[in-house]
């Protein structure tokens, strides 16, 4: 009962600020607005953003002699053989599988250890605390590259975790940790303290108010951070590389094997980008407000 | 006396119950930490300063010989030169074209949302993905780019614009920037949602230009996210390794080498983890004095505007 009104108190404020902003933009077309150079500038940048990715998606429609003939043609006639071909074989549905797998392992890890860390670093006062939260701070620091090699013998030599789901899935989840903290911290910090007195006035212990109230709460958080360290593994090229084999691959990994072993079957590469670009083009679209909104939170905190 | 004991006991092991909560908490985050973290920097530290292979133990120490060979290598110092190159090149494009693309979308224009969901695609593709059909679109003889500018009459390089060590480095910082430059819009546009709106009512009634508007009111309020991004830029743009792999492999004739690319191919393809550990510490040294430097010369101006800036956001929501 308790813990579902202040989600609505929760919740009230944010969407208050969502329409003040609407508004703010709205006003702030006084400043000029719609001439005819500014949507002239904005086709631009649109045609060359989206430009590459366009001519990709075409590309795997023709035939490699239409585009030897005419790289810059549309499709005549349209042929399907490349994408049936990429999507009959075993290796795209092995590697989106792959990829998939991992991604929700670093997922699932990240915020599970991130918000744990978070709790106490937000809401205990204990010596070392600020020490503490520092070691996440400077982590921040660290990119997985610097370790990369050393990272590459612990997990295929000393724990013998070379070619596994997990064993990608966990220094992935480590490397995503410092900038969960970082997030989540502040968010959790900012539940109200009359929440937690309540709570211990009702005999809940600050396991319980974890349970009970802070992680329903923090819903929102915790999907940003999700969001952002799901990415991070959907995308994650260096160290799949060095870890992961044959039927193990990501589809990085794979789309980098097939362009250069097809280098000269230019449809059929395109083709494979395209398809392996769908998945993550509508999860992160769908996500995207989580995505700037973690991105924006990181920058200002 | 027996109730003070009691009390005193109760705090007691309330104390060490919290003590146990803590480290119940923070335990698998800091074990992951140190073991994935800690542990294989330590170690890359350590193999710095040894000849080794890749196996049998650690014996052969040969101190600081291995960041000589680093340092004194050719390929190396010009990846240091690259990543230079690209930190620069990164900032000095996407800062006044991020601006100028954000503060058109921040204006009321038909189709806005859908403008802001456009620019933001390439950043969420993975690297490789758009190396890759970036790769297919600069090939020399086949690829679009080069038939479009020679249908305008313009002359394309004959290896191709991967292929000539004078416009590879070049080449890779274009393709970076179509990649990256819409996190500075989206980030410049979540800046400019703070600037309070009575400022730019202010301004009109004093009769302010756009332009003085923008110079006087945006950009310095706008200081703390475009250092901020500056930053994250800088960091990333030191750690290149993706996009270069996929372009270029570092080629040609090492004209595109960063760090990164140096200390993998050292690594896992040579067996020379000492030298590849000893690239990792400098990269990480170098990647840490630009971090303070940035911090302490450009970063600490925002402590004291910042809370300007903070206490008016404040107002506004009153």
């Amino acid at each position: 009962m308790s813990a579902s009104n202040a989600g609505v108190l929760m919740r009230a404020p944010s969407t208050r600020n969502g329409t003040q902003n609407r508004n703010r933009t709205r006003k702030r077309g006084s400043y000029g607005g719609g001439h005819p150079i500014v949507y002239g500038i904005a086709l631009v940048v649109v045609a060359l953003t989206l430009g590459p990715v366009l001519y990709g998606v075409l590309g795997g429609f023709r035939t490699n002699a239409q585009i030897a003939q005419d790289p810059s043609g549309l499709p005549s006639p349209w042929v399907l053989d490349n994408y049936v071909g990429v999507l009959t074989g075993p290796s795209f549905w092995q590697y989106a599988l792959n990829s998939t797998i991992i991604a929700v392992l670093t997922t699932a890890i990240t915020v599970v250890f991130g918000v744990m860390a978070a709790y106490p670093l937000a809401r205990y006062q204990f010596k070392g605390r600020e020490g503490l939260f520092m070691v996440f701070v400077v982590g921040l620091l660290f990119p997985a590259t610097v370790a990369i090699v050393p990272l590459f013998i612990l997990i295929t030599q000393n724990l013998q975790l070379g070619n596994t789901w997990i064993g990608v899935a966990l220094p992935q989840a480590a490397f995503a940790l410092p900038v969960t903290v970082v997030i989540l911290r502040p968010f959790l910090a900012a539940l109200p303290k009359e929440l937690e007195e309540a709570a211990q006035l009702d005999g809940t212990s600050r396991i319980g108010f974890f349970w009970r109230i802070v992680l329903p709460l923090s819903g929102p958080g915790m999907v940003t951070v999700g969001v952002l360290a799901f990415v991070g593994s959907w995308n994650a090229y260096l160290l799949p590389l060095l870890l992961l084999q044959s039927e193990m691959k990501t589809l990085p990994l794979g789309v980098a094997d097939f362009s250069s072993e097809h280098a000269s079957d230019t449809a059929g590469v395109f083709a494979f980008t395209t398809l392996a670009m769908i998945p993550a083009l509508v999860f992160f679209l769908a996500m995207q407000r989580r995505i700037v909104g973690g991105l924006t939170g990181a920058v200002k905190g | 006396m027996t109730v003070i004991a009691r009390g005193g006991r109760g705090r007691v092991t309330s104390a060490w119950r919290k003590r146990l909560e803590i480290a119940f908490f923070v335990t698998p985050a800091l074990a992951l930490f140190a073991l994935f973290v800690v542990w294989p920097i330590v170690t890359a530290v350590q193999l710095s300063v040894f000849r080794w292979k890749g196996f049998g133990p650690l014996t052969d120490f040969v101190g600081l010989r291995n960041y000589l060979t680093v340092l004194g290598d050719d390929v190396f110092v010009d990846s240091i030169v690259h990543n230079l190159i690209i930190v620069g090149g990164s900032i000095a494009v996407q800062l006044p074209l991020g601006l100028a693309i954000a503060l058109l979308l921040n204006r009321k224009i038909w189709g806005q949302g859908l403008l802001r969901t456009i620019i933001f695609v390439p950043y969420v593709l993975a690297e490789v993905i758009a190396g890759v059909v970036w790769f297919q679109l600069l090939q020399p003889e086949y690829g679009v780019i080069d038939g479009l500018l020679g249908a305008v009459g313009l002359q394309t390089p004959e290896q191709g614009w991967l292929g000539d060590p004078d416009l590879a480095l070049w080449t890779v910082l274009a393709v970076l920037t179509w990649k990256y430059l819409g996190l500075a819009v989206i980030l410049f546009l979540a800046g400019l949602q703070g600037v309070p709106e009575e400022l730019y009512e202010a301004a009109q009634l004093d009769g302010a230009s756009w332009w003085q508007v923008q110079r006087k009111i945006t950009f310095p309020l706008l200081g703390p996210t475009m250092r901020t991004w500056a930053f994250l830029s800088m960091i990333g743009a030191l750690q290149l390794f993706d996009m270069v792999w996929i372009l270029t492999g570092g080629g040609p004739a090492n004209s595109t080498t960063t760090m990164a690319t140096y200390l993998i191919n050292q690594g896992t393809r040579s067996q020379n983890f000492g030298i590849a550990g000893a690239a990792s510490v400098i990269l990480f040294v170098i990647a840490l004095i630009m971090a303070v430097l940035y911090q302490q010369l450009i970063l600490s101006r925002d402590t004291r505007p910042d809370v300007v800036t903070v206490k008016k956001k404040k107002k506004v929501i009153r």
